[in-house]
């Protein structure tokens, strides 16, 4: 907890940059454009219409579009950019809508007499419609203000830091104090733009100009303060600064943090830790260079990089070991990305099914040809993208299984809905500890429908190009962790609610001579 | 003298109106000489003013009367170009109004509407000296013009610099937008129905405070209504509009005793319908004078 509220600042600080250059931005478009439509009245369905499509797209997908569109304009893909330009986007409607709104609702008899005492159009705009719609303008800055606050907490997953990632990690640790310390934080900061909003758009209204002055004050000190701190940010990723990235689970904050501590201890460079990554977004965002290592597993390469069909290769050069597979992958991505394998960890993560040993044995269920008989009155659960990786049809494929029930779940749960019998099978991750803490069972693949997930560290091009020292500090990793260790340090942190920062510490000093 | 305005009486340039304005003097001002050429407007095939000449002379106060849709408010925002013509001319002071750029030329002609129009997010004073701000005068000259228009529309500036105009009665508010459409001391007046939605006590307070005005001023003016009443008791001469024509321009005698068309005569004879009604009310025993309004002059009591 104390370790976790030490990051608040920081979290605190990249939620406010990511909030106020959104609506800055936001503003800075729908305004004027708000302006220009109601001068030229035909534009106004169409660019009210697109602003609408935008604000369809579910808010995570519109942040997680903006990765490969980045990426092929060739610009940075991940962190700051991609979630500044979709909270931008979505801050757009409600700013515009309302702007519309304000000024084509005004009384034509002001903006007449407007014309009638001798105004110009600029004059017009400025001294009369402006002012006058002004509370209306302001009611949509105030919506757009709410929503990207909330919004920002999403902006995780692309590599910025904000509250969501107090919201991420905590989900999938099942640590419900931080996800409660995001919500409440964003709530908090949500609470206090719009309030200042409110307070400007009062001062306006009232025209008195000491309280003016005090909202002006505020908004620009936090204004200054959120520039100061991103030039500040700029700066400090400097040349030596090495990134790790994480996905989004457990074991990839353990290992991000383990990747981190290695480096720093051996070659003194400040590491910054990138976490709750998409699991695609990660492999972009190392090719790019814009991370330096990561951990990954030889059998998603193969799958979803290779886009090697997973069920007839295994098949046809059964069994594929886990070294055949694994220097293949080291060598398509040594030709084909530029991206260096730093060495396998020593434990496979591999997809598995897993059933409830009571069960298991119930059914006389050894193997998953064994569960194809019973499949028919069984439930299945898996992650998110379980059911769509090629891995999952393989499986299905092979053995021929017919499910009566198939069910999405977050990770985090799956296992303990096992347990309890709401489904009777789970793809699980064989380097969970809770495997073995909630007695489950896992099923024998013997026919290789599941190709070997090999914990591999990857690195990016530049640290074999000029970081030499830190490609050596991450093969020294190689082969030490095994899989009881890392069930183990999962079990802490999943079961015995340790943060995982603590784990990947302790393993460190544990691992010093 | 159907649609072609005879001319007016001979013009006095230079007449006692000049050394009253405390504005400043460039020689940009007309000399209050406003005519229209075959102005036309046409909205689609709609024709809503159909080839109307019309000159007024310096001093003089022409009224437009019609009822609604004859095309009175839409002449009158054509001569200010309000609303640009379909076709024909506005000539001020010689000057084609269409060589001006259309907010100079508004600065200089004063405008009074019917719904008011004064800003709300302005106060009184801000809304009176809105012409003088957008002429660029400084802060006190525009106070001190403030003080003297609202003094001139009989408002006490001290009570009323300050406040909002929905804090004023309907009546204040149009002394309000008088005053506003006098600030840049305009020679040409131009009044679209200004005291119509005034209770008829009010309106007459304010017609009376008008012709004083005007007559302090030596405005010229056109005054759209659709009150036969007031057009005869405010009007030098008066315009009948009927289906956007111009149907006949005269002194209010000329229209009683011989009106041009049956349109005009209908019209004439509603006041004296309501004139014959009064004197019979008059003329039986029972009833007593006090019932009929006897006097228009006094303070204001339109002040909420």
């Amino acid at each position: 907890m104390k370790e976790q509220l030490a990051l608040l600042p920081q979290y605190v600080t990249a939620h406010l940059q990511l909030t106020l250059f959104a609506l800055a931005a936001g503003m800075a478009f729908s305004i004027p454009a708000g302006i220009a439509i109601t001068r030229s009245p035909r534009f106004e369905r169409p660019v009210l219409a697109v602003a609408s499509v935008i604000q369809t797209v579910p808010s995570l997908a519109l942040l997680a579009i903006m990765v490969p569109a980045l990426s092929a304009l060739g610009l940075r893909s991940i962190g700051f950019l991609p979630a500044l330009i979709g909270l931008s986007l979505y801050s757009v409607l409600p700013i515009l809508r309302n702007t519309v709104t304000g000024l084509s609702g005004l009384d034509p008899a002001l903006t007449e007499a407007a014309r009638g005492v001798g105004m110009t159009p600029r004059q017009q705009l400025w001294r009369v419609e402006l002012p006058l719609a002004m509370p209306v303008i302001l009611a949509g800055v105030r919506t757009a203000t709410v929503w990207t606050v909330g919004m920002a907490t999403l902006s995780t997953p692309v590599g910025a830091a904000s509250l969501g990632n107090y919201i991420f990690s905590g989900l999938q640790t099942r640590n419900l104090t931080s996800v409660l310390v995001g919500c409440v934080g964003a709530a908090a900061l949500a609470l206090v733009l719009d309030g200042l909003v409110r307070a400007l758009g009062a001062a306006l209204v009232g025209r008195r100009r000491s309280p003016l002055f005090v909202v002006l004050a505020t908004l620009g000190v936090l204004y200054a303060y959120s520039s100061v701190t991103f030039v500040q940010g700029l700066r400090r990723s400097g040349p030596d600064r090495i990134v790790v990235g994480a996905k989004t689970f457990t074991e990839q904050y353990i290992l991000g943090r383990i990747l981190a501590l290695q480096i720093e201890k051996s070659t003194g460079s400040p590491v910054e830790v990138v976490s709750s990554l998409g699991s695609t977004v990660v492999f972009d965002a190392l090719r790019a260079g814009e991370i330096d290592a990561y951990v990954e597993y030889s059998g998603t390469i193969w799958a979803t990089i290779m886009h090697r069909d997973s069920a007839p290769a295994t098949r046809a050069a059964s069994p594929t070991t886990r070294a055949a597979l694994l220097s293949e992958v080291s060598r398509f991505l040594e030709s084909q990305h530029g991206i260096t394998v730093a060495g396998p960890l020593g434990f496979e993560n591999a997809y598995a099914l897993a059933m409830r040993r009571g069960q298991a044995t119930g059914l006389a269920v050894k193997s998953i040809s064994d569960l194809a008989r019973h499949a028919p009155r069984l439930a299945i659960g898996g992650d998110y993208e379980f059911f769509d990786r090629a891995e999952w049809r393989a499986i299905r494929d092979i053995y021929g299984l017919e499910f009566r029930d198939q069910r999405s779940m977050d990770p985090s749960l799956m296992y303990q809905a096992v347990a309890n019998g709401e489904v009777d099978v789970i793809g699980a991750f064989s380097s969970d500890g809770r495997i073995a803490a909630l007695d489950l069972t896992v099923l024998q693949d013997e026919r290789g429908a599941i190709p070997p997930y090999d914990a591999i560290i990857l690195a990016g091009p530049r640290l074999v190009r000029e970081r030499r020292d830190v490609l050596a500090a991450l093969s020294a990793l190689a082969g030490r962790i095994d899989a009881d260790e890392m069930r183990r340090m999962n079990l802490a942190v999943d079961q015995e609610g340790a943060a995982p920062d603590d784990v990947a510490a302790r393993f460190v000093r544990a691992e010093s001579p | 003298m159907h649609g072609n305005g005879r001319p007016g009486p001979p013009l006095e340039r230079g007449s006692k109106c000049h050394a009253w304005r405390a504005g400043k003097r460039e020689g940009l001002y007309y000399s209050g000489v406003i005519e229209a050429r075959n102005l036309t407007k046409q909205y689609g095939r709609v024709t809503a003013v159909d080839g109307l000449s019309l000159t007024v002379a310096e001093g003089e106060l022409v009224v437009l009367l019609g009822g609604s849709g004859s095309g009175k408010t839409t002449t009158l925002k054509m001569l200010n170009r309000l609303i640009e013509p379909t076709s024909g001319r506005v000539v001020i002071d010689g000057q084609d109004a269409l060589s001006v750029a259309p907010h100079e030329l508004r600065r200089r002609v004063g405008y009074v509407f019917q719904r008011v129009g004064l800003f709300p997010h302005m106060n009184v004073g801000e809304n009176v000296a809105i012409t003088l701000t957008l002429m660029g005068w400084d802060r006190g000259r525009a106070a001190a013009r403030v003080e003297e228009l609202l003094e001139l529309v009989e408002l006490d500036p001290a009570a009323m610099r300050e406040r909002r105009p929905a804090e004023l009665s309907g009546g204040e508010q149009q002394r309000v937008g008088v005053a506003r459409a006098l600030a840049a001391s305009p020679r040409l007046m131009l009044l679209d129905e200004p005291f119509g939605a005034l209770d008829p006590l009010t309106r007459d307070r304010l017609q009376q405070s008008f012709l004083r005005i005007r007559r302090t001023l030596r405005l010229t003016a056109i005054f759209v209504t659709h009150d036969m009443v007031e057009a005869l008791l405010v009007g030098d001469r008066i315009g009948v509009m009927h289906h956007g024509r111009l149907v006949q321009v005269g002194t209010p005698s000329q229209l009683l005793q011989a009106p041009a068309d049956d349109y005009v005569r209908q019209l004439m004879n509603t006041p004296r319908r309501h004139a014959a009604l009064v004197d019979s009310l008059l003329a039986r025993p029972s009833t007593v004078a006090q019932g009929v309004p006897s006097s228009v002059e006094g303070r204001d009591s339109e002040s909420s």
